[in-house]
């Protein structure tokens, strides 16, 4: 009974997204202990190591994200199963907006985490660039921030659908599509480069998100010309 | 609650009430309408728009009913159970994010409540020593002096309760929530016009005080819109909370977080807690716990109500400490009823039953308080950095929805506090010392995970 209720709280979409953003958060938690062990039993602080460590902690990082969107889905659907057992009638929220808000959760934590300090900072006195370093830090800290929110909601879609059919290559790419935008930003003062392939990447993402979650060229075109009976546009126009 | 809203006069339900719930009429559908009464402006809403969809998959008039009532299946009982759990979850969220917020907002703004200008003469002992163990030992004597104050101050109100001193009980109230609305009122409003410099002559300073204090005093204790009375209580909850954290030397408040919560889920779930005897003795009572001072989502009028049953307590209630709203300097009392309960089962006959509605959640102003003292702690002591404020917050919200949850399954009274001041301790540590270099590191090299 007990199990029965988690479940339903987590299945409907209401509480799944600060569900999703406790499980961003420790999943940050664990990949920071992971890397303060180390820092602290590797000793040194020289500065190529130092960098070799945070190198080391993205990728960790980026794993455990992973294990615990895959943990977050298991326990979603669970969740989803044990509300059809009690009530089989009842229309149990749809897996893909579940996947869409823990998606979001997902994005929005990171996002916030990455984001909030540097916008506190931006409020106060200063001259951005002051010793030599790129003046447009801000801008590109705002673009990045976005894109690896979108970046979350699309790879929250996908990596849900591809759990849901059991095509686990979805699993690897998204992974490896993670890995990839972390280690770009390693590049750090190639702004352009940086931004260029990461919103690339976003896009066919999306539009694999897209595609994943049922839409198609014709949809599309309906609905962008309003003529899509389900869209809220196309009753405005017949009034 | 539908049953006294049908029963009595619909004038006094226009009057009082949102114009959206005074539109209900307690028309023969009574699961529908009673649904709508017992929400608050918002969630009515929302039902009002699921309405034309549920119409035809309700064939059961009790679908909503709170569970647990005799002669129903147990399926559907399961069923209402869980309806329950993720919907209060969500009418919850919303005022403890606003009191957080205004709580954070006035911590990062205003320096006045950082500052340490002396102790509440329940923590005397001081924390500006020079060895760490002593100080330990300063905070853990603080929280014990403290914790017994609380302990005393819960059983004397309960023993004022069990022999029926209304009188006094109400009068102390009175006497602390006028403290609260004019005096801390008065005091912040200084504070937050020094800060912005903004000149204020006292006339009008006089006059805004003068209404805020006396409309919350109407609202409070007697009857107001309920959304007027929910903002009140939010803001005197903030209030208390910025005295906390301003009076209370730093490691003192996390051992007494700690302590409170400890003492919280011994309060209620022992079968001679004081806490527990409270919500037993107003149970049988058939009276609500002292409405004026708890968080309620929902409609928990007993104007006019001849007679009350239990079914009018709320399905979900979550009786506070009286004592918060007690002036926290005198008589500060017990933290809070965080307790949260559903009354047991009416065995009132008839009609009423069919009644039962889905009703709000209460949640007592301790907890309100607490929380809110968690996360401006956070803000104020975590070297500034809002990662860690977030992280509480995220925490005791998830508490909070674990406890609504184990709320929904039990039903009866649990207290609020031990879960999410739990997680809110452990993130708040964790998020301090090992999240924060991660994070910084990660963003002056500017790599994104």
């Amino acid at each position: 009974m007990t199990l029965c209720a988690v479940e339903s709280q987590l299945a409907s979409g209401e509480t799944a997204r600060p569900g999703q953003a406790f499980f961003w958060l420790v999943s940050l938690l664990f990949s920071s202990l992971i890397w303060f062990t180390t820092a602290t039993l590797i000793g040194n602080k020289d500065e190529p190591r130092e960098k070799y460590l945070l190198i080391f902690g993205v990728l960790i990082s980026v794993l455990i994200q992973e294990m615990f969107r895959f943990a977050y889905y298991k326990l979603l659907k669970k969740a989803s199963e044990g509300l059809k057992t009690i009530n089989p009638y009842e229309k149990a929220p749809s897996m893909r907006l579940l996947a869409y808000v823990s998606g979001l959760g997902f994005g929005i934590m990171s996002g916030v985490f990455s984001f909030v300090n540097t916008l506190s900072d931006s409020l106060g006195p200063g001259t951005v660039g002051i010793h030599g370093d790129p003046p447009q830090f801000f801008l590109y800290s705002a673009f990045m921030t976005l894109v690896i929110t979108l970046l979350h909601v699309f790879w929250g879609i996908v990596f849900f659908d591809g759990c849901e059919k059991k095509k686990w290559y979805t699993l690897l790419v998204v992974l490896l599509s993670h890995l990839l935008v972390s280690a770009l930003t390693l590049i750090s003062p190639h702004y352009g480069l940086n931004l260029v392939l990461a919103y690339i990447i976003m896009v066919l993402m999306g539009v694999w998100a897209f595609f994943v979650s049922g839409g198609s060229c014709r949809s599309l075109k309906l609905c962008l010309l309003c003529q899509d009976k389900d869209f809220l546009l196309f009753n405005q126009r017949a009034r | 609650m539908l049953t006294f809203m049908a029963s009595d006069s619909e004038e006094e339900v226009c009057d009082e009430r949102t114009s959206l719930m005074s539109a209900e009429s307690p028309t023969p559908r009574s699961c529908q309408d009673g649904r709508q009464g017992l929400e608050d402006g918002e969630s009515a809403a929302q039902w009002r728009s699921q309405e034309s969809e549920e119409d035809h998959e309700e064939e059961d008039p009790d679908r909503y009913v709170c569970s647990g009532v005799p002669g129903r299946p147990p399926g559907l009982e399961e069923e209402l159970t869980l309806k329950y759990g993720a919907k209060h979850v969500i009418m919850l969220f919303v005022p403890v994010t606003l009191c957080m917020i205004v709580v954070v907002a006035t911590i990062k703004s205003v320096r006045f409540y950082t500052e340490k200008n002396g102790q509440l003469i329940y923590t005397p002992f001081s924390e500006d020593t020079p060895s760490v163990g002593q100080r330990l030992l300063n905070s853990v004597l603080n929280t014990l002096i403290m914790i017994s104050v609380i302990v005393t101050m819960t059983i004397f109100l309960v023993v004022l309760y069990k022999y029926r001193c209304y009188k006094f009980i109400h009068g102390w109230l009175i006497m602390s929530s006028l403290m609260l609305l004019f005096l801390f009122t008065y005091i912040y409003l200084g504070e937050v016009l020094k800060t912005y410099n903004v000149a204020m002559d006292y006339p009008t300073l006089f006059l805004t005080v003068w209404n805020f204090g006396a409309v919350g005093m109407v609202c409070i204790h007697w009857k107001g819109p309920l959304v007027l009375q929910q903002a009140y209580l939010i803001m005197i909850s903030a209030l208390m909370a910025l005295v906390f954290i301003k009076y209370l030397p730093e490691w003192s408040a996390w051992v007494i977080l700690g302590a409170i919560s400890v003492y919280d889920l011994v309060a209620v779930l022992c079968p001679k807690g004081p806490l527990r005897m409270l919500v037993e003795t107003a149970q049988e009572r058939n009276e609500p716990i002292f409405p004026a001072l708890i968080y309620s989502s929902a409609m928990v009028w007993t104007v006019g109500m001849a007679k009350l049953d239990p079914s009018s307590q709320g399905a979900l209630q979550l009786p506070y400490d009286p004592e918060m709203e007690e002036d926290s300097y005198d008589s500060f009392g017990e933290p809070s009823y965080p307790d949260v309960f559903e009354p047991p089962l009416p065995g009132y006959p008839g009609e009423e039953l069919e009644e039962e509605e889905e009703r709000g959640v209460k949640l007592g102003l301790g907890d309100f308080i607490f929380y809110s003292v968690l996360v401006g702690k956070a803000a104020a002591t975590g070297s500034g950095d809002w990662n860690t404020t977030l992280a509480c917050f995220v925490a005791i919200l998830i508490g909070l929805c674990l406890t609504l949850l184990l709320l929904a399954v039990f039903k009866k009274a649990l207290p609020a506090l031990p879960i999410s001041i739990t997680f809110g301790l452990i993130f708040y540590f964790s998020t301090d010392n090992l999240v924060r270099p991660f994070m910084d590191t990660l963003a002056s090299h500017q790599l994104y995970i």
